[in-house]
């Protein structure tokens, strides 16, 4: 009979917008801001820095790895010296730019010293398109408890690493 | 290519209208231009306008370590980022003799059938909305494809830019969750199948719609390098899967569909069985993971350390089945970290180049439709 498949794809849709009430499996959205879906552990949006016990001692040496393997090259690094002008094991300067950075994730896996890490925060919008995008070691530095909660699995695996490969003092 | 004009009636003085069809079009599915020649509503003419998305991914490429390029492939066709890193990963792979652990193996064989399904779901609620049924098929694909893109997010940190596979492997082993959810995915998809087809399969509008619409002749498919499920469409039974046993594709018993008019009704037809096909592979991959290495030694160390990766002298092509036909990476390397010349065959960008042909004769709101059908992502079109 002509018009028999519109009339089946019609219960279709009303099994849908009657399933919609009664059955999660049809209904998966959630109200957002108010209602939000648990964040997975391996979710990664802009890398942070991490630091053991105070942001003025970071576990970033300034190698300048990350920099170097940033597909679109957002991150710039200066490295800091003492006032004799010798080199430091530390960054004077971290800056990575959120608005060129694409979450690839390359930083974290090719960092020697385990100082970069995928965050999970993604409400970032800011009113300015340039400055306010061009995150500084200020913003970037969190704390290793931080890193603990958010993702919790990697954290114990890198800190029983960093544990073994602790000089003995 | 010459293609008469109709004789304008001599009573009355008409003439050609000449109608640009994006780049800011809904139905173009991203940036893409169709320079339309009409007559009355008739297509006499018909030239596609593309670049309006490039990314000089090629080139960036060729500036990078070999690594460095892989997130950018997601980005390629970003509806199916498992298959691009897959296409790149074996390319790179045969250039530089690695080998890849069994269970590495097998998760990539399940993210790329999961990522076919992913992407003809979606194509088919895309080509539904092109075809006028605004939003309802497409939000049962979204949600569909939703609960797999989950799965992705949960073992690769992301949903789209998995950016998961590298030389050797892929970059974590899977969650201890992800087989369970799969396997809870690929019960339900059936399901979803029996559904989606009862909606649509045949129904009348649909039918009037696609059937004897764009039709591709197998000659001028296999002549124009056509690929996928629009060569299949035509009634041509080739599969890379099938062709080049590439990964471990020869383990798993599934069949290759094909279509008989090659019109756009069996080239979505020839997507729906495909995935009952996918469905099948990934029920005997499911079953079949072993425990094991998820990266080869070397594999890691590259992936540790991208500047020490320096695959030998010499140029490989290394291709897939992707959802959309043929994606094949052209990779020459001169033993440095970088590539020397990197080259995508992109299928999307290889089956447009028949639209003319298909588009000829039918009316507008057609052409609408058979662009629809081709399948197209502007990212991998334009690069």
């Amino acid at each position: 009979m002509f018009g028999l498949g519109v009339l089946k794809g019609m219960m279709v849709t009303l099994r849908n917008f009657l399933g919609s009430y009664f059955s999660k499996e049809r209904l998966t959205t959630v109200q957002f801001p108010e209602e939000r879906i648990p964040e997975k552990e391996r979710f990664r949006n802009f890398p942070f820095l991490v630091y053991d016990k105070t942001p003025e001692d970071p576990r970033c040496v300034s190698c300048d790895i990350c920099a170097k393997e940033c597909p679109p090259k957002c991150i710039t690094i200066v490295r800091d010296s003492d006032s004799a002008g010798k080199p430091l094991k530390r960054p004077k300067s971290f800056d990575i730019d959120f608005s060129i950075c694409m979450n690839c994730g390359i930083c974290e896996e090719v960092c020697p010293f385990d100082a970069i890490f995928m965050d999970h925060e993604f409400e970032l919008a800011q009113y300015g398109r340039f400055e306010d995008l061009n995150y500084h070691k200020e913003k970037l530095l969190k704390s290793n408890d931080y890193f603990k909660k958010i993702r919790p699995t990697d954290a114990a695996r890198i800190d029983q690493k960093r544990a073994a490969k602790a000089p003995k003092a | 290519m010459e293609h008469t004009l109709s004789e304008p009636t001599p009573t009355l003085d008409t003439q050609m209208l000449e109608v640009n069809l994006g780049p800011q079009h809904p139905s173009t599915h991203g940036v893409f231009r169709m320079n339309v020649t009409l007559d009355g509503e008739t297509i006499v003419k018909l030239k596609p306008v593309m670049g309006y998305l490039h990314r000089n991914h090629e080139k960036l490429a060729e500036n990078m370590t070999w690594l460095a390029s892989m997130p950018f492939t997601d980005r390629l066709d970003y509806i199916c980022s498992m298959t691009n890193n897959f296409a790149y990963a074996l390319a790179v792979e045969k250039l530089a003799g690695l080998e890849v652990p069994e269970r590495a193996q097998y998760i990539r064989v399940i993210v790329a059938e999961l990522t076919r399904l992913v992407n003809h779901t979606l194509l088919i609620g895309f080509l539904l909305n092109d075809l006028g049924a605004f939003f309802t098929p497409i939000l049962y694909a979204f949600r569909e494809r939703e609960k797999i893109l989950d799965l992705f997010e949960t073992i690769s940190g992301s949903r789209m830019m998995c950016n998961f596979f590298r030389f050797g492997g892929v970059k974590q082993d899977v969650t201890e969750d992800f087989i369970p959810r799969a396997k809870d995915i690929i019960q339900r998809y059936p399901k979803f199948l029996d559904e989606f087809e009862q909606l649509l399969t045949t129904n009348e509008i649909l039918m009037a719609r696609c059937q004897n619409v764009g039709i591709l002749s197998k000659e001028l498919a296999v002549a124009s390098g056509i690929s996928g499920p629009m060569l299949r469409a035509t009634g041509v039974p080739y599969d890379i899967r099938k062709v080049d046993h590439y990964s471990i594709y020869d383990r798993f018993a599934f069949r290759v569909p094909i279509g008989a008019m090659g019109d756009v009704y069996d080239r979505y037809f020839v997507r729906i069985l495909e995935m009952r096909e996918s469905i099948k592979i990934l029920e005997q991959a499911v079953r079949e993971i072993p425990e094991g290495d998820f990266l080869s030694a070397k594999g890691a160390a590259g992936a540790k350390a991208p500047r020490t990766f320096k695959p030998p002298k010499g140029d490989v092509y290394g291709r897939i089945e992707a959802p959309k036909g043929e994606l094949g990476f052209y990779l020459v390397s001169d033993g440095s970290p970088k590539p020397y010349r990197y080259h995508v065959r992109p299928p999307s960008f290889i089956n447009l180049t028949v639209l003319e042909d298909m588009t000829l004769g039918h009316k507008v709101a057609d052409a609408v439709a058979i662009l629809g059908s081709i399948d197209i992502v502007l990212g991998e079109v334009d690069r």
